[in-house]
């Protein structure tokens, strides 16, 4: 009712100048409609100029409105049809292209490509919808004019912003165990230190609470979280252990041996690991059966990143190669040529697109990994030894004591960082924070957490990786996980090849077969005649008998052909006799049919 | 028979084939015209018969005297030897046989129609068409066609059958399609929808059938009264229509009001009905059973009907009290006072006024109406019935509104427990129900409450007006429509146009880059000398170790990566003008891309010491540190060896000494190891082969094709349209809760427990208007797609 009165009394006061007040004598006979002037815009010109420019825009309103449902207070919908969505937002949640229409289809075929285009577009858009609903945006630190943003310094930064946000900039000093190597679990809650001399540490890092602090009294190599913060994995001096989120051991897998580096793929729950001796092993967490332990056979192998679009690890060798590697092959799926001299560190972005690789010849490249090709190429003065990606794209590089932070390294060249850093000593593991603008510096002289604005994602999906969530929401979030598992088996370069329809030949698929079961299915047992006593097994008579049944076989194969061919034969007869039957219908002789 | 003819007429011929054959000859021609007249007797039978007839021709011709001579011949042959007797008691029993051949005169003529018409004439029973048609017959010469065969008839009637049943069944045919195209089918198909049907359907699917009606929507029509949605008239609307600024504040001021006294009297009972005492209750209620039996005394005076109305609901109610003992001894509270009654005063005081209200309720209202009406009951005979009973079924079945008449009242209304209530209560049982209960409870309100339903009607009046007045702007927009209509479809066709572009212009780009390439190849061949000049860059050390330790055949290789890296600007922007437009990375663009040299503020004060922290692999390190050396050539050593493992090897199966001589220093001919050499055809292009520095593995990943789908599924016709309707993802990770429940929409609902008919005829001519109705919006629904 309200609303009847506004629409009633809302032109009265949109007008600009005092008008009697319309009654409907007066509506009847020309202002019939306020609402429809838009459309015969031609008899508003005796009215006013101001309302000419009002009537204007209403026409456009109109136009765009289209089908605009009327609503009871007659008041016309200033926003009709369904809200927009804007394109690029559309294009972020685009899974396909629309499929092309083919002129003469069958009808079940059109049907269900109308109906799969129909649903895509809907998904797409409710998706593009619902992306509201992560308003948070990430932002960047702008110096001042002619102010490089690489000198203002973390104490600047610290000063400057709020308490929560200071409090992440802070330095652990722990000298005595040596250089660290850290890890951020998947949420960025927590964090593992791994001293190099035996020292391992869980804490819950914005707290600041320890979970767990240990000491193995063994050298480490690595550390990496697990699937979630419950389970560490620790690459000590011979074997692999697994300990709990307390500091108990849980395993020790005598199977890995030599372990230097860790990857955790998390979907498809695998620890992947690479040792001293060039072995590539992939340890199932969720079975605890080793998947696949491949011999990489290129030496020691302490280069080591994972791409996270589809699973694939890539790894650095000392002749300037990156290789890639994938569970189901036993030899790497791409061996790429990008250093003159060793590979130091390797590093992929969260969308699988890019590569960064760093080598002794203290070059900086970027390559385009779905396309294998060179993008950037940097010389950094003093070579990077070690590389993260954050989520947002923005790359560390750590050259001796000196942490830099580079931004958009493969779309506009760089000369220079946006953020560096110096640390007490060599850093020697560098992680950026999931969902926080924080990156984690391992060095010699403990760890150090710095501010980087921009750094992290600051939209987190609440069922994937949920950074608030609680120990009931992190129990549930396991068991769906496991659930959704995904195989090892389907782990490809091109993670929509599954989606592909297979190819392959027969004879291809056969093959497969054979190599699957480990023997032929379809093969014929050999013919080896039983030795027979008094004689009868003399080389004659057992070459007779072969003979023999070669000859019953051959014949075999003769009369099935035969008949084959007969069948065919007759079948080809029954045909062309339909075929005449159909083609002429009425011949002189069908009379005779009876 | 034929047969026992047959036996008798040989016997005949062998015995008279001496005496009679003068007249055999004499018949002849006649027998020829027999033969002729049945024509479709076998020709045994007919030679039979035509002997046969010979001899009734005889007898025919002979007549007594023929039979006498037989008998006569008879009684000779009987005189005869034993062999003759025997015959003779044969020819009896052939005298017995003739009785059935017996043939009336005139047998073998034609009949003519002639000889017909002649008696037609005669009788006066014939009418006079079949006279008409019977002598144009006689006129006609036509002969009439043989039957057909039996097959062909039947395979005629075959035929006819068929058609109509298929006709029969083609008419099932589009529901059944459009069932089997239906995206959802919920069984049992007639189903209506749940919920209420919208009024407007209701409305037009009713007509005006009795005269009564049509009367009635005539006047109705006639004063432009509202027939649809009777609330307003055109007059009204008219007015309603028209309404200026002050008019809308009155309005919304009375309207604020009316919201404000509704709220306070929404308030009031809410109030009301909470209080707790039971005294209070007590003397309201008696205070509204007075006013009611007032009100009944004066209704049963001037309104009889709703009287007795009123009364039947007592009655009811009564009936209720009766069969329920709610205030008898035997509820919860009645009990726990009977155990109180022994020490309590006031408990058995309680008691005591719940059996008074017991008697109360139970007890018979005796009215001046109710004797009346018992009175005419019992006088039905004699006298005239008031109007009012003859109404509807009255009295007991008022629980019934169906039996009432009065469509009015919300048959909810005349629960049980309300009963109770309304023997008490007010008399505004009559009324609209919406208003009912407020009268119920409140009497002395009534200003309150008459603005309240003036504000409801208003309301209500409104509505209506909007209802009518919206459809109205309808008609001017299906224009808007159009104009999307004309202008979308442009849209998609130039993305169509710009698609099968882009994989052309790939095409024509890798063509160009390898042509490119090779043209590089060739060129650098040739200047290899200005390589070393144009090293300049910081890996010049390293080029030069690589050109230390290069073999032959090693250059020609090398002589292809390196310009790629170094000498590529040169042949670049030839090729930069037959080039179209760029899209993705280029080689040639990136490679010649000069390493930039970052400046960092701060410089490093400490080496890169883990490396003397090392000190477990130093043979590790020096290799490292010397590795750079033999990098690349390693590499393209690695690539060209994968390259020929990946070639076909030809196969040679020549052996030699067949088929000619065999020895130690004879070679087999020519032209045998040509004829046994099997080559095979050359696998395609390697992917990275023209990714200089990559090596790709060609090894099918067999682990994957175990998921994959092996072959294409029914409708779809190529890989791509099967592809591209797998592609978007269907889960809950991926999707909004509505899209995932349209996608996994089950193809059939079954109601449980439904019992699933099938169709039947009226449903298909059902179906058929909607389907053509469906059709049409469903063309319409693409349309505006487009």
């Amino acid at each position: 009712m309200a609303a009847t009165s506004e629409a009633v009394v809302n032109p009265a006061h949109v007008e600009t100048t005092k008008k009697p007040p319309a009654r409907y004598w007066d509506e009847l006979q020309d202002g019939k409609d306020d609402n429809k002037v838009g459309k015969d815009g031609e008899q508003t010109g005796e009215t006013l100029p101001q309302k000419h420019v009002e009537k204007a825009k209403k026409r456009k309103n109109d136009e765009d409105r289209g089908d605009a449902k009327k609503f009871i207070s007659g008041k016309p919908d200033p926003f009709p049809g369904p809200a927009h969505i804007s394109k690029d937002r559309m294009q972020k949640f685009k899974r396909r292209d629309k499929t092309k229409k083919i002129p003469r289809q069958h009808y079940k075929l059109k049907d269900m490509m109308a109906r799969s285009d129909e649903v895509s577009e809907m998904a797409q858009k409710q998706a593009a919808r619902i992306d509201l609903l992560l308003p948070e945006d990430a932002g960047f630190l702008e110096g001042d004019e002619d102010e490089d943003t690489c000198t203002i310094s973390q104490e600047d930064i610290s000063d400057a912003v709020d308490i929560t946000s200071a409090s992440k900039y802070f330095d652990l000093k722990l000298s005595q165990f040596g250089p660290y190597r850290l890890d951020y679990s998947r949420t960025g809650r927590h964090l593992l230190l791994g001293g190099r001399r035996g020292h391992i540490a869980c804490i819950d890092w914005q707290t600041k609470r320890l979970m767990c602090e240990i000491n193995v009294m063994e050298s480490i190599n690595d550390v990496k979280w697990l699937h979630s913060e419950a389970m560490y994995a620790v690459a000590q001096k011979k074997w692999l252990y697994i300990y709990d989120s307390n500091g108990i051991e849980l395993h020790c897998i005598r199977k890995f041996n030599d372990v230097l580096r860790m990857q955790f793929l998390p979907y498809h729950f695998l620890l992947a690991t690479v040792s001293a001796t060039s072995f590539l092993q992939y340890l199932d967490v969720s079975v605890g059966k080793e998947v696949a332990a491949i011999n990489t056979k290129t030496g020691r192998l302490d280069v080591m990143c994972q791409n996270p679009q589809n699973a694939i690890v890539h790894l650095g060798h000392s002749n300037g190669t990156v290789t890639l590697w994938s569970p189901n092959q036993k030899e790497a799926l791409v061996k790429m040529l990008c250093h003159q001299g060793a590979v130091r560190s390797v590093a992929v972005d969260k969308t699988g697109t890019y590569m960064v690789t760093s080598g002794m010849d203290k070059k900086l490249k970027v390559y385009d990994i779905r396309a294998f090709k060179p993008l950037k190429s940097y010389f950094l003065p003093a070579g990077a030894s070690c590389l993260s990606l954050s989520q947002r794209g923005l790359l560390s590089a750590a050259t001796g004591d000196i942490v830099q932070v580079y931004r958009d390294v493969w779309s506009t060249p760089v000369t220079k960082p946006y953020m560096a850093h110096r640390v007490q000593r060599t850093v020697w593991g560098m992680h950026f924070c999931p969902f926080e603008d924080v990156l984690g510096v391992g060095h010699g002289e403990g760890f150090t957490s710095m501010l980087i604005p921009g750094a992290g994602e600051p939209n987190f999906d609440g069922l994937d990786s949920n950074p608030y969530r609680s120990a009931k929401q992190r129990q549930e979030w396991e068991v769906k996980a496991l659930l959704e598992k995904i195989h090892p088996e389907l782990i490809t370069l091109d993670p929509t090849e599954l989606g592909q329809v297979d190819q392959a030949t027969s004879q291809q698929k056969h093959q497969d077969r054979v190599q699957a079961l480990g023997f032929d299915p379809l093969a014929k047992e050999k013919f080896i005649p039983r030795y027979k006593k008094k004689g009868r097994s003399s080389a004659g008579s057992i070459e007779r008998r072969k003979r023999q049944v070669a000859n019953e076989d051959l014949r075999e194969t003769v009369q099935q052909s035969s008949e084959d061919k007969m069948k065919i034969e007759k079948e080809r007869k029954e045909r062309e006799k339909k075929e005449v039957l159909l083609s002429s219908k009425k011949s002189a002789l069908d009379r005779f049919k009876k | 028979m034929a047969k026992v003819s047959k036996k008798k007429v040989s016997r005949k011929s062998v015995r008279k084939s001496s005496t009679v054959t003068e007249k055999i000859a004499e018949v002849k021609p006649d027998v020829v015209y027999d033969d002729g007249d049945d024509e479709f007797l076998s020709k045994e039978d007919g030679n039979i018969s035509s002997e046969e007839e010979e001899e009734e021709e005889e007898e025919d011709g002979g007549g007594k005297d023929e039979r006498k001579r037989q008998k006569l011949l008879e009684a000779i042959s009987a005189l005869g030897g034993k062999r003759q007797k025997k015959l003779g008691e044969r020819s009896e029993a052939a005298v017995l046989m003739s009785e059935f051949t017996v043939n009336a005169e005139g047998e073998g003529d034609k009949i003519d129609l002639s000889d017909l018409i002649g008696s037609m004439e005669k009788t006066s029973a014939v009418p006079a068409k079949t006279k008409k048609q019977l002598k144009n017959l006689q006129h006609s010469n036509k002969t009439i066609e043989c039957p057909l065969s039996k097959q062909e008839s039947e395979r005629i009637q075959r035929d006819v059958a068929f058609r109509k049943a298929s006709t029969e069944v083609t008419r099932w045919k589009d529901i059944i399609k459009q069932n089997q195209r239906a995206e959802q089918l919920v069984f049992p198909l007639d189903k209506e929808p749940t919920g209420p049907r919208p009024m407007e359907r209701m409305v037009t699917g009713w007509k005006a059938q009795t005269p009564l009606e049509q009367e009635i929507f005539a006047l109705l029509s006639a004063n432009k009264q509202p027939i649809n949605d009777p609330i307003l008239t055109p007059a009204e609307e008219a007015s309603m229509r028209a309404m200026s600024l002050e008019e809308a504040k009155i309005r919304r001021a009375e309207l604020q009001k009316a919201r404000a006294l509704q709220s306070y009297y929404e308030a009031k009972t809410r109030r009301e009905r909470k209080i707790k005492s039971k005294k209070y209750h007590k003397v309201q209620n008696k205070a509204k059973r007075k006013e009611f039996l007032k009100k009944f005394e004066e209704m049963v005076k001037t309104d009889p009907a709703a009287a007795l109305e009123e009364l039947s609901k007592i009655e009811l109610a009564r009936m209720q009290e009766r069969m329920s003992l709610k205030h008898q001894n035997s509820g919860k509270w009645a009990k726990s006072k009977v155990i109180m009654a022994k020490y309590d005063e006031g408990a058995r005081k309680a008691m005591q006024q719940q059996l008074e209200v017991n008697k109360e309720l139970t007890q018979k209202l005796v009215t001046a109406l109710n004797k009346e009406e018992e009175e005419e009951e019992e006088a039905v005979d004699e006298e005239v019935l008031p109007d009012f009973v003859n109404d509807a079924e009255q009295g007991l079945h008022c629980s019934n509104p169906w039996m009432r008449g009065k469509l009015s009242e919300d048959p909810a209304e005349k629960e049980l427990s309300e009963n109770m209530d309304l023997i008490t209560e007010g008399p505004g049982a009559v009324g609209n129900p919406a208003e009912e209960e407020e009268e119920e409870e409140e009497v002395v309100e009534t200003e309150e409450e008459t603005l309240l339903r003036e504000f409801d009607s208003r309301r209500k009046r409104r509505q209506a007006h909007e209802a009518v007045t919206a459809p109205v702007p309808e008609e001017e927009e299906p224009q808007v429509p159009d104009q999307e209509e004309e202008e979308e479809p442009q849209v998609p066709d130039q993305e169509e146009e710009e698609e099968p572009q882009v994989p052309d212009q790939e095409e024509e780009e890798l063509s160009e880059f390898t042509s490119l390439f090779q043209g590089i190849a060739d060129s650098s061949r040739e200047a290899e000398m200005p390589e070393g000049a144009a090293d300049t860059n910081p890996s010049a050390q390293l080029e030069e170790g690589l050109v230390r330790v290069r073999t032959l055949e090693d250059m020609e290789l090398l002589s292809q990566p390196a310009p790629a890296t170094e000498q590529l600007p040169s042949v670049a922007p030839q090729a930069d003008t037959t080039r179209k437009r760029k899209r993705g990375i280029e080689l040639k663009e990136v490679l010649t891309k000069e390493t930039k040299v970052i400046k960092v503020p701060l410089a490093p004060t400490m080496e890169d010491t883990e490396d003397s922290e090392d000190k477990l692999d130093q043979r590790g390190l020096i290799k490292e540190a010397f590795a750079g050396d033999d990098v690349v050539a390693d590499f393209l050593k690695d690539k060209r060896k994968q390259e020929d493992a990946a070639k076909p090897q030809v196969v040679d199966l020549t052996l030699p000494g067949w088929g000619e001589w065999g020895g130690t220093n004879l070679k087999p001919s020519r032209n045998k190891r040509r004829r046994f050499r099997i080559k095979t055809a050359p696998p395609p292009p390697r992917r990275d082969q023209c990714l200089p520095s990559i090596i790709m593995s060609e090894k099918r990943n067999s682990s994957i094709s175990l998921h994959q789908v092996n072959s294409l599924p029914f409708p779809f016709q190529n890989h791509a349209q099967f592809e591209s309707t797998i592609r978007a993802p269907l889960g809950r990770t991926w999707n909004t809760e509505q899209t995932v429940r349209k996608i996994s929409k089950p193809k059939v609902v079954t109601q449980l427990g439904a019992i699933i008919e099938p169709m039947s005829r009226e449903e298909l001519l059902k179906d058929k208007k909607q389907v053509s109705a469906g059709s049409t919006s469903h063309v319409d629904s693409w349309k505006r797609k487009r």
